[in-house]
C-alpha cells in the first residue's frame, strides 16, 4: 500500500474506466484482437491498482468475492461451453452459434458459446492474478491463499 | 464414441471447479474428490477396453480435423497409461483424505490434485507436440503449488530447484517444437511420422531430437538431469510425493518412448545408442545414490532414479520385446513405487519420524505393516513371484537377445544393490528394536488431534489403499499373462507407427483442405 | 532483417543462460524470462518472418487470403506466453516466499539450509 493522494484520486478515476475497457477488450475479441485473457488482464490490473492505492483488505472488500471464487466459476464458465456442445450432440468445445434478430438492426446477433468460454477464461485470469498478488501482500502463512 | 476420449480430461476437471467452488466446505470437498477420482478410475477403464476392442481411438477437440486441430489420441500404450493413472489417482486420493492435514485441505489441495491428474492424463492422451506441451504445464504448475502448499521451510527449499530447472526443461521442450515447427511446418504427431522422413535434413532432425532427449529427460530424471528430484520428492506431505513418484517422471519416459518411437527413429544408431548410455548410468547412480541415504523417503526418490533407467534401457534396446518390458516395467513401477511411499507414510504415522535410525521396532509392534512394505520392495528389487521379476526378467532376456551384456550386467548389479537398499530399511525401520522409547505413537497423535491439527481420520482411510496397491501387485506377480498380452500390443503399436498415423489422418485429411 | 531475429535471439539466450548460472534465485528467475522470450522469438521466426496481412477471413470468404501470416507460430506464442505469465508469476511468489522464509536468496545458501529463525 502506497500512501500518496495523487494514487488515490487517479485510482478512483482509472479503476472504472479499466473496468469497462476490460469488458470492452472481451467483446472485442469476438472478430478483432483481444479478448477473455487480455480482458482478464485489464480488470485484474485495476483491482491491483486499487489494493496499491488503499490496501488489500479495501480491494478485498470493492471485489466481494473471494478470488479463488471467481477463478471456480470462471473455470465452470468454461467447461460448461464445452459440456454445452456435448450435450447438443457436436464435438467437445465445438462453438455453437445462435442468431438473435434484435429490433432496429438489420443483422441478427450471432452470438456463439465461444464467449461463454471467454467469459470464463476472464474470470479465471482475473481470479488467479488476484490471487497471486494478494497472497503476497498479505503475508499469511500458506503459498496461494486468500 | 471417440467422445469418450475427453473424459479422462474433463472429469478431473469438473472435479477441480467443483472442489474450487466448495472451498469453504472441506467435508463437501472431500466427497466430491473422492467421486472425482473413482470417475476417472472408471472413465479410464471404460476408455481403455473400447481401446482395446476397437483399436486407436482418436478424437478432433472441437470437429477442427487433423492435422490443423487439437487431437487426442488412444493407442493400447495411452490406454493403459490412463487405467494406472486412474487406479493410482484413487488409491492416493483415498489415502489423502485420511492423511492430509486440514490447513492443507482448506488451501486447495483437493482442487490442485485434481488439477495434477488432469494434466497427467491429457499428457497421456495428447496426439500433438504443442498439446503434449501444455499438458506438461499444467501438470508441471499444480505439482509446483502441490510441492509448497503448506509452506514449511523444507518445502520451500527444496521447490526453487524444482522449479527453475523444470522450466528450464519447459524452455527446451518449447524451442525443440519451434524447430521443428519451422522444419516440417506441423505439430501432429502423425503428421510429424509421415512427414519427417521426407525431411532429408538428418543432422537437424537429430539435433531437434537431442532437444527433446534433453526436455523430456529433465521431466524423466534420468542421469544426468535427476538431481531436482532428490532434492524435493521428500519435502511435501506423503500423498503428494505418492502420486508425484508414481506419475510425474513415467510421464516424462512416456513421451521420451512416444516421440522416439513415432517420431525419431531415422538415426537409430545414435539416438538409441545414446539412450541406451543414459539408461546404464542412470540405474548405477540411481542406485548408488540411494545406498548413501538414510532417510525413507530420500531412498525411495533415489530409486525412482535408478528405475527410470530400467524404462529407458527397455525403449534403447528398441526390439519388441524390450519395448514390451518397458511398457510393463512403467506399469509395474507406478504401482510399486506409489504404494511404497504409501508405507513409508504410514511408518511415519507410527513411528514419528522419516529418518530410518530414528524409526525401529516396527515388525514388533505392526507386522501386518511389515507385509505391507514386504510386497513392494521385493517386487522393486525384482524378486519372483512379484511384478517386478517379470519386468525386470523380460528386459534383461531382450538384452540378453540383442547382446547388449554390458547393460544386462549392469540392470543385473542394479538390482542386487536395490535389494540391498530394501533390506537396509527393512533392517532399520522393521527389524531392529526401537532404540527411544519414550516417543509412542499413539501419545503422538493423541497430542496431534487435541492439537486440532488432524481431523482424527481412521486408519482404514490410509490402510486400504495400501492393501489394494499391494494385491495388484502381487496378482500382476502370480498371473502375470494379461498385462503382459496388454503391454505386448502396446509394443506392437509402437514399432508400427504407420498404423498410429492411419488412424489419426486417415479419415480426416481428405475433407479439410480448405486452410493454406 | 534475416539476419537480424537470429542475433537477437542469440542475444537473448545468451543474456537468459548467464544469468541463470548466477548463485541469486531472482537473477536465476529473470534468466528464465529471458530465455522465454527467446524460445518465443525462435517460434515466430522457425515459422517464418513475413510481412503478411493479420491472420482473418473475410466474411464473405471461406479460404484464408495467400498474403495473409502464418496464424499458427502466433497462436503458439501466444499460448506460451499465456503459460508462462502463470509460471513466471508463480516463481516470483516463491522466491518472494523463499526470501521471507530464509532471510536469503543466494542459491548455495538456500540448498545448505539455514533458515532464519524470526520468519
Amino acid at each position: 500500500m502506497i500512501r500518496s493522494l495523487i494514487l488515490q484520486i487517479a485510482t478512483r478515476l482509472l479503476v472504472p474506466i479499466l473496468l469497462l475497457f476490460s469488458i470492452f477488450m472481451l467483446l472485442r475479441g469476438h472478430n478483432l484482437p483481444g479478448g477473455g485473457f487480455v480482458g482478464g488482464l485489464v480488470a485484474a490490473s485495476a483491482f491491483v491498482l486499487y489494493s496499491l492505492a488503499v490496501g488489500v483488505d479495501g480491494a478485498r472488500r470493492v471485489l466481494r468475492l473471494a478470488p479463488r471464487t471467481l477463478l471456480g466459476t470462471g473455470l465452470a464458465c468454461s467447461v460448461g461451453a464445452g459440456i454445452l456442445s456435448l450435450a447438443t450432440g457436436a464435438s467437445f468445445l465445438q462453438s455453437l452459434w445462435v442468431k438473435v434478430p434484435l429490433p432496429g438492426l438489420s443483422d441478427p446477433l450471432k452470438l456463439g458459446s465461444t464467449l461463454i468460454f471467454d467469459i470464463g477464461v476472464m474470470f479465471v485470469v482475473v481470479g488467479t492474478v488476484l490471487l497471486m498478488v494478494f497472497s503476497v501482500e498479505d503475508r499469511v502463512p500458506g503459498l496461494i491463499d486468500d | 464414441m471417440s467422445d469418450l476420449l475427453v473424459l479422462p480430461v474433463v472429469i478431473p476437471l469438473a472435479t477441480m471447479v467443483a472442489t474450487l467452488l466448495a472451498w469453504r466446505a472441506i467435508r463437501l470437498q472431500r466427497i466430491l474428490h473422492l467421486i472425482g477420482a473413482a470417475g476417472l478410475a472408471v472413465a479410464s477403464i471404460v476408455v481403455a477396453v473400447s481401446v482395446w476392442n476397437g483399436g486407436i481411438m482418436h478424437l478432433q477437440v472441437g470437429s477442427w480435423s487433423s492435422p490443423f486441430g487439437i487431437t487426442l489420441v488412444a493407442d493400447v500404450l495411452s490406454a493403459a497409461m490412463l487405467v494406472v493413472v486412474g487406479l493410482t489417482g484413487a488409491a492416493v486420493g483415498v489415502y489423502a483424505v485420511g492423511s492430509i492435514d486440514g490447513e492443507r485441505e482448506r488451501f486447495g489441495f483437493y482442487p490442485l490434485y485434481h488439477a495434477l491428474l488432469m494434466g497427467v492424463s491429457g499428457a497421456f492422451l495428447a496426439g500433438d507436440l504443442f498439446n503434449l506441451y501444455v499438458w506438461f504445464e499444467v501438470m508441471l504448475i499444480s505439482s509446483f503449488v502441490l510441492l509448497v502448499l503448506g509452506n514449511e521451510t523444507e518445502q520451500v527449499r527444496g521447490a526453487s530447484t524444482y522449479v527453475i530447472i523444470n522450466l528450464v526443461s519447459s524452455l527446451c521442450f518449447l524451442a525443440a517444437i519451434g524447430l521443428l515447427y519451422g522444419l516440417t511446418g506441423s505439430l501432429n504427431l502423425a503428421d510429424l511420422a509421415s512427414r519427417l522422413p521426407g525431411v532429408g535434413e538428418p543432422a537437424l532432425v537429430t539435433t531437434i531430437a537431442m532437444l527433446f532427449l534433453i526436455a523430456f529427460g529433465i521431466k524423466a530424471a534420468v542421469f544426468p538431469l535427476f538431481f531436482w528430484l532428490p532434492a524435493s520428492y521428500h519435502t511435501p506431505p506423503v500423498a503428494v510425493s505418492a502420486i508425484f513418484a508414481g506419475l510425474l517422471t513415467k510421464v516424462g519416459v512416456y513421451a521420451l518412448i512416444r516421440v522416439f518411437t513415432l517420431l525419431f527413429t531415422q538415426d537409430i544408431g545414435y539416438t538409441h545408442t545414446m539412450l541406451l548410455g543414459i539408461a546404464m548410468l542412470t540405474m548405477i547412480t540411481g542406485v548408488l545414490g540411494a545406498a548413501a541415504q538414510f532417510e525413507f523417503r530420500k531412498v525411495l526418490s533415489f530409486h525412482i532414479v535408478s528405475q527410470i533407467g530400467y524404462m529407458v534401457l527397455g525403449l534403447a534396446l528398441f526390439t519388441p520385446l524390450a519395448l514390451l518390458g518397458a511398457v510393463f516395467y512403467i506399469i509395474h513401477h507406478i504401482i510399486v513405487k506409489t504404494n511404497l511411499f504409501l508405507v513409508s507414510g504410514l511408518a511415519h504415522r507410527f513411528g514419528d519420524t522419516f529418518e530410518l535410525k530414528s524409526l525401529g521396532g516396527l515388525y514388533r509392534s505392526k507386522p501386518w505393516l511389515a507385509i505391507l512394505f514386504a510386497i513392494p520392495a521385493l517386487s522393486l528389487a525384482g524378486l519372483p513371484p512379484l511384478s517386478g521379476f517379470w519386468a525386470k526378467f523380460v528386459i534383461i532376456r531382450a538384452g540378453l537377445e540383442t547382446e547388449a551384456y554390458v547393460a544386462v550386467a549392469v540392470a543385473l548389479v542394479v538390482g542386487l544393490l536395490t535389494l540391498y537398499s530394501m533390506t537396509k530399511i527393512w533392517n532399520e525401520a522393521f527389524w531392529k528394536p526401537l532404540v527411544s522409547a519414550d516417543r509412542t505413537s499413539e501419545a503422538d497423535s493423541e497430542r496431534a488431534v487435541n492439537e486440532g491439527l488432524l481431523p482424527a481420520p481412521s486408519l482404514a482411510w490410509t490402510v486400504t489403499p495400501v492393501v489394494v496397491l499391494a494385491l495388484i501387485t502381487l496378482g500382476i506377480g502370480l498371473y502375470a499373462e494379461p498385462l503382459a498380452i496388454v503391454a505386448d500390443r502396446a509394443a506392437d503399436e509402437l514399432l508400427l507407427p504407420e498404423a498410429y498415423v492411419e488412424a489419426v489422418l486417415g479419415s480426416g485429411v481428405a475433407e479439410n483442405q480448405s486452410l493454406p | 532483417m534475416d539476419i537480424a531475429a537470429p542475433l537477437l535471439i542469440g542475444l537473448l539466450t545468451a543474456s537468459g543462460v548467464y544469468l541463470l548460472l548466477r548463485r541469486s534465485l531472482l537473477r536465476m528467475l529473470f534468466g528464465l524470462i529471458l530465455l522465454s522470450n527467446a524460445v518465443n522469438l525462435l517460434i515466430l521466426t522457425a515459422g517464418g518472418l513475413t510481412s503478411g496481412q493479420p491472420p482473418l477471413i473475410s466474411g464473405t470468404e471461406t479460404v484464408m487470403d495467400a498474403s495473409a501470416a502464418n496464424p499458427l507460430p502466433q497462436a503458439l506464442i501466444l499460448t506460451a506466453i499465456v503459460i508462462g505469465f502463470g509460471l513466471i508469476a508463480f516463481a516470483l511468489v516463491l522466491v518472494y516466499r523463499t526470501y521471507k522464509t530464509m532471510g536469503t536468496l543466494d542459491a548455495d545458501a538456500v540448498a545448505a539450509g539455514t533458515p532464519r529463525d524470526d520468519s
